[in-house]
């Protein structure tokens, strides 16, 4: 029982945060917690307000009304302390260009306070792992995009932090450096580790994400498990069919009770609707009738992707 | 009285400190502006003031060495927030558990680091190739520190405008510190200055400096010494109120 307490014990708990610039509000009451040991999605369009809410909680930037807290300490009453359990990896930020891959790491680690047996050995495991080991006496400026935010990582790392907030980790990486993050923060979080994820990668956002929040105009809009989101948003479920040879005419697919609409890529066809096991029940009756046959037919949930477009602007209410 | 976590937490924010002068150190004191507008600036003008002019070489030594403190202390603060606005690493900087007071006297640090070794140099060609004497050691020693920190906060306060380019703030801490240099009594003492320009000179702390370090060399400081350290000191506290009330204001801007 004390195990389970753990597990869901808010790390970040944020109540009616509010950002205005101007006549502008870009984050706008938002509440949401984040529980220990999760990888925490953070979803939203372009200008929705996930940099500003990751802003805010970071201490880079203070919020205009409402609170929040990271480890029980207020991130403005307490914004040192607060920032003590934090590491950042942020969008645009970048690494000391004119400094050694080893002298950037040692850096933070020693504005963080890391013991200096400590910073070395954690160092030389952290860019072992992050395949920096080679690039180790090199200045950071010769280095990749990717390779780049690997050491990025290594310094968030290197802190030994117990929120790692990432903003957009594998935005316009090499596949190999992509990957090796998502694997390294997988397993970190496996150790123990909360993420706190802004990406608009919904591959990445449904893959490894434990539940996902997603912001638009500066609201929460849906937060949950992707596969609860996924199964919630019930006008996007569809029918998949193909058909050996020919196809039945569009017009009588679309006229079958509950169906919204048919939309077909090349051979495959998908039938929206909320209802999808009649509806395939109907089609396989159709089919019948008109002396087809099926060659595939399966029930869908919408992807991740279809979910965020769905709360963010393409799919009206529910 | 203080507990503990309070101990712990002004040593942490030392500590903070130490290693923003250590990065500033390892990226900063060589950056080209700061050689341009730190060493070179006051090499030629010392130049330009010295060529042509019947003034014995030890007697422009005083004015050397408090315009060499003057710009090489002031030189690193304009520099370090817009450089790392516009590389991108500021962001990371100011969401570390360090508070922006502390990597502003980091930033003060740095300036006052520099500003003190570079201007020994000055004290020590002026022993060697002038006939310049050092009166009262500690006098020099005193006003060079107290000069450095005062001038250092002042770089401080100029960085924090948010700027596209490190070379716009360049610009307007040039536009600050150049019309001071000639107010200040560094060319002309400030008794021998136009009436308009001594009423202009006690709110330059360059003044105060330059008199102390003048006072140094065996000469009649314009101001009281007391008065030169207690105004070194509230220059200092001033400049450095304002920049952490700036910079916190500005931090966000620019990111």
């Amino acid at each position: 029982m004390i195990e389970k307490a753990a597990e869901t014990e808010s790390v970040i708990k944020v109540n009616s945060l509010t950002r205005r610039f101007g006549n502008l509000t870009a984050v706008d009451g938002i509440d949401f917690q984040v529980n220990r040991g999760e990888i925490f999605g953070f979803l939203g369009p372009n200008g929705a307000g996930k940099t500003t809410t990751v802003r805010m909680l970071t201490g880079v930037i203070e919020p205009t009304s409402g609170s929040a807290t990271i480890q029980g300490h207020d991130i403005r009453g307490e914004s040192i302390l607060s920032r003590e359990h934090i590491a950042v990896v942020p969008e645009q930020a970048n690494v000391y260009l004119d400094l050694s891959v080893w002298r950037n790491l040692m850096l933070m680690a020693e504005l963080y306070g890391v013991p200096r047996n400590r910073r070395i050995s954690e160092g030389e495991r952290l860019l072992d792992a992050l395949g920096l080991m080679n690039k180790k006496d090199s200045k950071a400026r010769e280095l990749s995009k990717g390779l780049k935010q690997r050491l990025m990582l290594c310094a968030a790392l290197v802190t030994d932090p117990e929120v790692l907030f990432l903003d957009e980790p594998t935005s316009g990486l090499d596949v190999q450096s992509a990957r090796l993050i998502r694997k390294i923060v997988r397993e970190l979080n496996n150790d123990g580790l909360t993420v706190f994820l802004t990406t608009h990668n919904m591959i990445e956002a449904g893959d490894i994400c434990s539940r996902v929040a997603i912001i638009n105009n500066g609201r929460i809009v849906a937060i949950d498990t992707p596969g609860n989101l996924r199964s919630m948003v019930r006008k996007r479920h569809y029918v998949e069919a193909v058909f050996r040879d020919q196809t039945p005419p569009l017009k009588k697919m679309e006229s079958l009770p509950g169906v919204t609409r048919v939309e077909s890529d090349q051979d495959v066809f998908k039938l929206y609707t909320e209802t999808p096991g009649s509806v395939a029940t109907l089609l396989v009756v159709l089919t019948m009738d008109i002396g087809l046959e099926l060659e595939q037919l399966n029930t869908r949930k919408p992807s991740l992707e279809d979910v965020f477009l769905y709360y963010t602007g393409d799919g009206g209410s529910e | 009285m203080s507990t503990y976590s309070d101990r712990n937490r002004w040593s942490r924010q030392l500590h903070g400190s130490l290693v923003i002068l250590k990065k500033n150190v390892l990226l900063y004191y060589l950056k080209p502006p700061v050689l341009i507008f730190g060493v070179l600036f006051p090499v030629f003008f010392f130049l330009a003031f010295k060529m042509g002019r019947n003034v014995p070489p030890g007697a422009v030594v005083p004015g050397m060495v408090a315009m060499a403190l003057w710009f090489t202390a002031s030189a690193i603060g304009p520099l370090v927030t817009p450089w790392e606005r516009r590389a991108k690493t500021y962001e990371r900087l100011i969401s570390s558990p360090i508070s922006l007071r502390s990597i502003l006297a980091g930033d003060v640090l740095s300036g006052f680091a520099f500003g003190c070794a570079i201007s020994v140099i000055p004290v020590i060609l002026g022993l060697f190739l002038t006939n310049a004497e050092i009166a009262n050691l500690p006098l020099l020693i005193g006003g060079i520190l107290a000069g450095a920190l005062s001038f250092s906060s002042l770089g401080v306060l100029l960085s924090a405008p948010p700027a596209a380019s490190p070379s716009n703030i360049m610009l307007l801490s040039n536009l600050v510190r150049l019309p001071l240099l000639f107010v200040s009594g560094i060319f002309v003492p400030i008794a021998q200055m136009p009436t308009w320009a001594g009423w202009i000179a006690p709110l330059s702390p360059l003044s105060y400096a330059s008199a102390l370090i003048r006072a140094s060399y065996g000469s009649v400081s314009y101001f009281p010494v007391w008065l030169c350290f207690l105004m070194l000191f509230v220059f200092t506290a001033v400049f450095f109120a304002a920049s952490c009330r700036f910079h916190r204001m500005y931090r966000a801007k620019g990111l």
